[in-house]
């Protein structure tokens, strides 16, 4: 924490001529430690613990009923000679590479919407914000009867502009964009998180441009992206880990299939844990998605140098 | 022509233009709000709809008269206020524990020193990059083995032991607080756990709320939870019991009855989002700036 030069001479002035008894100290720390107690429990029990332990177990077959048998790598040799696992990986990299990207932009889109001055746009913003706190089994369920190939009101629509809508959701090559398609109607958070951070632009950066004779989307290209690119970042990697671990909408509107078309990661990871109980399989899964989500986050924070723009930089400049 | 360049006149000056830009977006924000809405409202059509007008083509849009019987039958076929209770005893705890774990850890990382206290802090924020599938293995073998599989412990404990992300919000909030508040409090001999309960909690209200109303529709709508830790019927929440009610992904029997059931599970979200909407908004303003 960096504390202005005359407050810090200041502290020195009172504190330094009775120094502070070294107990005192100590006790504020022993204080401290009780108060993240909580916190740091928590992280033992519940995060490094079983980080630890399902490293371990990747290494072993475990069905829950006999001890854990140590079998090295052959859950991961037999994984990486699994069609299956490679169906889920791909159904996982599909959806995350095609549905992270469309709802960025499309959330961005439409926060710069949502931050026009004009009446009732309070309204809009709950509005489209509502998927996000209704979401879940429900929703799932809805979704279900909305892409139902006979009856469900998006093929009624299409064959009302005279399209003959295909049967989505049993329809191996429709039900995974129709799966990307449900997660777009959703973006109201994403979309929120954008507008706080177009509401923190200082409104003189747009006067300045507007001075120097640039146009609209001059503005949004040079002053809006570069403001916003660590909301961007924010949104990105939370939108990544995200994506990867989609289960719900999988597991209730598809089940994973039709023919595995829906086989998510998740998904994947699920039955082998809880149906057929290979905690070891399982394990060595999860393992996998840990890697590839730190391999996604790592790059996008290493290319964070190039695009994402920080005000101290400007300052700097 | 003539009309074409007093458009193009309009379109020049600085209100014109603005004017238009303003109607553009109204449009483009109605549209969009239309595609948002209608699953709520073919939800609703639905479940008001006798069973013969459900699959028809072309569809009943407005079913005249409404069948509001069917929530009844669908609420009375499933026993429906066994999963309401359990759900509520569950979101109850675990928003009791969020609140007290979280803001007792928060106030420790904003207001005391500790050697190795931002280290901890990293450590905490880091458990929000570690995606739940890695620890969900060992964390259901650990309940498997101490006995809590099938029943409220394993949904509940955890939410005793803080999350990264309430703590982060609360954190920064204690942070911009005044040194003077707990000044004065010191000075009367006041120990730190005194000053969190009786000066800091009431002081984090707001933020208190809001962690409340993201923890609340967080465990309720959570699915995959109850799924793998409850296998008695009696201990189903909302969210499992209703995967339960379904058919075969072609047609679903007795659709009329499911959207019924979906609206009613809809509807504490939802009217704790028109009740609660400012801590809504402001939690997500919080999180977005600082992210």
């Amino acid at each position: 924490m960096p504390t202005p030069p005359a407050a810090d001479s200041m502290m020195i002035a009172e504190t330094a001529p009775a120094p502070r008894p070294v107990r005192r100290w100590n006790r504020e720390a022993l204080h401290a430690y009780v108060f993240m107690m909580p916190a740091i429990l928590g992280i033992l029990l519940f995060t490094l613990g079983p980080v630890i332990a399902s490293f371990f177990l990747s290494f072993t077959e475990y069905n829950i009923l006999t001890p854990p048998k140590w079998i090295g790598l052959a859950n991961y040799a037999e994984m990486f000679q699994e069609p299956l696992f490679w169906q889920a990986f791909r159904v996982s990299v599909i959806y995350s590479v095609v549905s992270v990207p469309l709802s960025l932009v499309l959330a961005l889109g439409l926060a710069v919407l949502l931050n026009h001055k004009m009446r009732g746009i309070m309204f809009f913003r709950s509005v489209y914000y509502l998927p996000t706190v209704i979401s879940g089994v429900g929703v799932a369920m809805l979704w279900r009867w909305l892409f139902n190939a006979e009856f469900g009101i998006i093929n009624v629509l299409l064959s009302n502009i005279g399209i003959k809508g295909p049967a989505w959701l049993l329809d191996a090559k429709w039900a995974l964009p129709a799966l990307i398609f449900t997660s777009l109607w959703g973006i109201g958070g994403t979309t929120l998180i954008f507008l706080a951070g177009l509401q923190g632009i200082p409104q003189e950066l747009y006067e300045a441009a507007e001075i120097d004779g640039a146009d609209r989307w001059s503005q949004f290209r040079s002053v809006t992206l570069p403001l916003l690119s660590n909301v961007t970042f924010f949104n990105l990697v939370l939108g990544i880990i995200g994506a990867l671990q989609v289960f719900t909408d999988a597991f209730v509107i598809t089940q994973g299939g039709p023919n595995h078309a829906t086989l998510f990661l998740a998904v994947y990871l699920y039955q082998h844990a809880f149906l057929y109980l290979n905690m070891g399989y399982a394990s060595a899964i999860a393992w996998f998605m840990f890697l590839m989500v730190l391999v996604l986050t790592l790059l996008v924070f290493k290319s964070s140098p190039l695009w994402v723009f920080y005000e101290n930089e400007r300052r700097e400049k | 022509m003539v009309k074409h360049n007093s458009a193009v006149r309009f379109w020049r000056t600085r209100r014109g233009q603005e004017q238009i830009i303003t109607a553009v977006i109204f449009v483009i924000l109605c549209l969009g709000g239309a595609v948002i809405m209608l699953p709520f409202f073919w939800m609703l059509s639905t479940a008001l709809k006798p069973a013969e007008q459900v699959y028809l083509s072309p569809p009943v849009w407005v079913p005249i008269p409404p069948q509001v019987i069917n929530f009844w039958t669908a609420l009375t076929r499933v026993r429906f206020h066994v999963y309401a209770l359990n759900t509520a005893i569950i979101v109850a705890f675990v928003m009791i524990g969020t609140l007290l774990s979280c803001s007792f850890s928060a106030y420790g990382f904003a207001r005391l020193k500790a050697p190795g206290k931002d280290l901890i802090f990293m450590l905490v924020l880091g458990t929000l990059m570690l995606p739940g599938a890695v620890t969900l293995v060992p964390t259901y073998l650990m309940f498997n083995m101490i006995g809590w599989v099938n029943s409220f412990l394993p949904l509940i404990v955890p939410a005793f032991f803080g999350s990264a992300f309430n703590i982060f919000l609360l954190r920064q909030f204690y942070l911009a607080l005044p040194v003077e508040l707990e000044d004065a409090a010191k000075i009367d001999g006041a120990s730190p756990y005194r000053i969190w309960w009786s000066i800091m909690l009431p002081l984090s209200q707001p933020v208190l709320a809001t962690v409340a109303v993201f923890t609340f529709v967080g465990t309720y709508n959570d699915f995959f939870t109850p799924l793998i830790y409850l296998s008695d019927e009696d201990k189903y929440t909302i969210a499992v019991a209703l995967s339960y009610f379904q058919g075969s992904p072609r047609i679903g029997p007795q659709m009329h009855l499911l959207m019924a059931a979906v609206t009613v599970s809809i509807l504490p979200p939802l009217v704790l989002f028109l009740a609660a909407q400012r801590y809504f908004v402001r939690g997500i303003v919080m999180s977005g700036i600082k992210g």
